[in-house]
C-alpha cells in the first residue's frame, strides 16, 4: 500500500449567501485594509490515506467528498492529492 | 389506535427528545419509544420522530454525520411503507442531509441563534400534516442553522408538486422564498424547522403544534 496526502476544499456556492466571510469582510474593512470585492469561508480537510495505487486513492477521495465532506446543494469541493514517501 | 407507537430516535446530541416524549405522552397520551440511533430495528413502531438538537455536535454540518447512523439506513424501508416520518429542527437537517427531502439548511443569514415565535403560513394540504381549518400558525424556533436554501429548480419542483408545507410570514433567518418546513412527494415525510412540540399546552405559549404530533397517528 502507498500513503498519499489529500487537502480538500469545501466552499459555499457562489449563488449560497455567506453571512459569516460578509461578517469577517466588514472586521477587515475595520482593520483599514480596503479594496476587499469579496471574502467568503471555505473548509479545509487534510486526509492522510492508505491506497494502492493514485487511481484508488482519488476514489476514495471522491467518494468521501461527494458523500460526505461536502453538501452538493450548497457547496462545491476540490481537492489535491499527492503521493507521500515517508 | 391505542398500540400505535411513536418512535423517538435519540442521538449523541439531541436534545428535544425528551420535550416530544412529554408532548405525545403528556399531552396527547400517545405512547412512544425511544430508539438509540444505532438501532436498526424500527419493526415496532408505527411512525419516527426524529428530534431536534446538536446531534454528533453539528460537527462538519449539522446532520452530515447522523444519516450515516443504522437507525437513517433503515430509514428508506420504513418510509417506502408510508409510514409517518417527521424531522424537526436537527431532524429536518438529517432529512435534507440523507435526501429524504430536497433542499438544504445553513447558517441563519444574521448569523444569531434565533429563539423566538414565528407566525407561518401552512401552504400544502398534502399528508394532512397541519389543520386545513387554519390558514396560519404560531409555532416557536430556536436555531442558529435554519436558513433553508434551495435553488430555482428545486423550488419550482417543490411548488408544482405542492411539497411545501409552511411558509415564514416574516423570514427570520434569510430562508429561500420563506420555507419553514417541507415534505416529500408521497406526503408521509415532513421537515421542518419550527418546534411543534414545543407549543402542545396553552400554559406553555400556545398549542398550534398539536395537531401535526397528532397527525402522527390520525391522519387521512
Amino acid at each position: 500500500m502507498n500513503q498519499f496526502e489529500a487537502k480538500v476544499s469545501i466552499r459555499l456556492r457562489p449563488s449560497v449567501l455567506d453571512p459569516a466571510g460578509e461578517a469577517i469582510k466588514s472586521a477587515a474593512s475595520k482593520l483599514g485594509v480596503e479594496g476587499i470585492n469579496s471574502l467568503r469561508i471555505g473548509k479545509l480537510i487534510e486526509v492522510n490515506l492508505e491506497a494502492k495505487d493514485e487511481k484508488e486513492a482519488k476514489e476514495k477521495i471522491e467518494l468521501l467528498c461527494d458523500r460526505l465532506f461536502a453538501n452538493k446543494v450548497i457547496e462545491n469541493f476540490d481537492y489535491d492529492l499527492k503521493e507521500v514517501n515517508e | 389506535m391505542s398500540n400505535f407507537t411513536v418512535g423517538i430516535v435519540v442521538f449523541p446530541g439531541s436534545n428535544c427528545d425528551r420535550d416530544m416524549f412529554w408532548a405525545l405522552e403528556g399531552c396527547l397520551g400517545i405512547k412512544t419509544k425511544f430508539i438509540w440511533h444505532e438501532s436498526s430495528d424500527i419493526s415496532g413502531v408505527d411512525s419516527i420522530v426524529l428530534p431536534g438538537g446538536f446531534s454528533y455536535g453539528d460537527y462538519l454540518r449539522c446532520g452530515a454525520v447522523a444519516r450515516f447512523s443504522s437507525l437513517i439506513n433503515s430509514l428508506d424501508d420504513f418510509v417506502k411503507t408510508g409510514r409517518r416520518v417527521i424531522g424537526i429542527c436537527n431532524g429536518f437537517q438529517i432529512l435534507t442531509e440523507s435526501g429524504f427531502l430536497p433542499g438544504a439548511l445553513t447558517t441563519n443569514k444574521n448569523l444569531d441563534f434565533i429563539c423566538n415565535d414565528c407566525e407561518l403560513e401552512i401552504i400544502t394540504s398534502k399528508g394532512s400534516w397541519f389543520n386545513s381549518s387554519n390558514n396560519k400558525i404560531n409555532l416557536p424556533i430556536a436555531h442558529g442553522e435554519g436558513r433553508y436554501f434551495c435553488d430555482e429548480d428545486t423550488f419550482k419542483e417543490l411548488s408544482d408538486n405542492d411539497l411545501i408545507a409552511l411558509r415564514y410570514l416574516s423570514n427570520p433567518n434569510g430562508s429561500s422564498y420563506d420555507i419553514a418546513g417541507v415534505i416529500n412527494k408521497e406526503g408521509n415525510v415532513l421537515g421542518l424547522m419550527p418546534h411543534p412540540e414545543r407549543a402542545c399546552d396553552g400554559t406553555l405559549g400556545g398549542n398550534d403544534g398539536l395537531f401535526t404530533l397528532k397527525s402522527l397517528i390520525e391522519f387521512s
